[in-house]
């Protein structure tokens, strides 16, 4: 093996990727939290029997379920640029990665609240709440406490993907690290080190959500 | 080409995948740790990472292999990961009582396993694997980052080359629609008869 490994290149390089680190959870924690407010109306929509809206909410859900993360960001990237509006690659993975997580999360949250039993909503309605206040009320809480998981995964999965962005120039993780390889040529040490930096992340989302999951679902 | 790199992935990384979940349903707690280290790892790192990882450590090692090959490698070990998860949770899911009835029909611990486990295990994560290869589809896009010249990458070629964005991104979603749509739907249909 005629190559030796200095790993103190990527130990020079630190505060960037921590920086670089910063900007992935936040990219993480936005989408994930825009994507749950848009999810929640188009798992609604979706649950109707016919409409525009059920139609509209279809092709999004599908469109982001079956093409790939990377081209939703190119679509973003590129494509808007025809018709005059220039995103940076910060906004273009942002929306993008919002629109990819909103469609996969309607889909859970649309098996959540067909796990609901459709009484609830019968009861709460003839106690006389609204049907917003219902579902704000009395569905939603009930289906966060089933979905927990399936969300959590999905916050990993966006976090995971966030690293696409680096392919339209975003300084995230893997962003600043493809800087430093291109100006050091040392791609194996630094991608192990953020490797190993993104295992500890997914790992420290899911020890957070087992916890808070403790916290938040005693009865 | 995209195709191509997708049909070796799914191919090598099913036969891994159920390889591994056999593995981690049989084997003892010390040789499973390794197995499921490895899971660990291929699931928590995004594929970006892990295919620029092994087309560099390759190139390391002294056996440099071209883009489609690594793509193809890289690919397949990260389905292996998820299918060696959801054929564990197949076979993990096969009713007991149903292997006690075998057992008590007299059929050999083999014979159970090939003629009652496998078959029911297998089948019932049918739909869970086709959601699998619908992912190795689309992330066969990120292979473009280790220089493989695939559908996505070639579109943005074509982009450059022609300044019509929006056409050619849309021919490019249409083609990854067109090839995923029916085969989750597939799936869909596969999970709906389940159930039932």
């Amino acid at each position: 093996m005629k190559y030796d490994l200095r790993f103190w290149v990527v130990w020079e390089a630190a505060p960037d990727l921590l920086r670089g680190a910063q900007v992935t959870l936040l990219i993480a924690v936005a989408t994930m939290v825009g994507g749950l407010v848009l999810a929640f109306p188009l798992a609604i929509a979706r649950r109707r029997d016919h409409g525009l809206l059920r139609s509209g909410a279809a092709a999004w859900v599908e469109a982001a379920r079956n093409t790939p993360c990377l081209f939703q960001i190119y679509a973003f990237y590129f494509g808007l640029g025809a018709f005059g509006i220039f995103l940076d690659a910060w906004a273009a993975t942002s929306l993008a990665l919002l629109f990819n997580n909103a469609g996969y999360t309607a889909e859970i949250l649309r098996g959540g609240l067909a796990a609901v039993s459709p009484n609830q909503m019968k009861a709460a309605r003839s106690l006389g709440l609204t049907e917003r206040h219902a579902y704000l009320a009395v569905i939603v809480p009930q289906v966060l406490r089933i979905v927990y998981y399936p969300l959590t995964n999905q916050f990993i999965w966006s976090l995971l993907n966030s690293s696409l962005g680096a392919i339209v120039g975003l300084t995230d993780l893997s962003g600043v690290a493809m800087v430093y390889q291109s100006s050091t040529f040392r791609t194996f040490e630094f991608f192990l080190v953020i490797g190993a930096i993104y295992f500890l992340m997914a790992k420290g989302v899911l020890g957070l959500a087992r916890v808070s999951a403790w916290r938040l679902f005693r009865y | 080409m995209t195709v191509l790199m997708t049909l070796a992935a799914c191919a090598i990384g099913t036969l891994l995948g159920v390889l591994a979940g056999l593995a981690k349903v049989a084997l003892g707690p010390t040789l499973r740790a390794p197995l499921d280290a490895a899971t660990d790892a291929l699931r928590s790192v995004p594929l970006l990472v892990q295919l620029t990882l092994l087309y560099a450590g390759l190139g390391i090692l002294g056996l440099p292999l071209n883009p489609f090959t690594a793509g193809a490698i890289g690919l397949s070990l990260y389905a292996a990961a998820y299918i060696g998860e959801i054929v564990r949770g197949g076979i993990l899911a096969v009713p007991i009582t149903l292997r006690k009835a075998a057992r008590g029909l007299g059929l050999t611990r083999r014979q159970e396993y090939v003629h009652v486990v496998l078959p029911v295990g297998l089948i019932s994560a049918l739909p869970a694997w086709i959601g699998v290869l619908v992912g190795v589809v689309k992330d066969s896009a990120i292979a473009a980052v280790i220089g493989y010249i695939e559908l996505l990458r070639t579109a943005q070629i074509i982009i450059t080359r022609t300044q019509e964005p929006v056409i050619v991104l849309l021919a490019a979603g249409v083609f990854y629609f067109v090839i995923c749509y029916p085969v989750s739907q597939l799936g869909a249909r596969l999970e709906a008869r389940f159930k039932l």
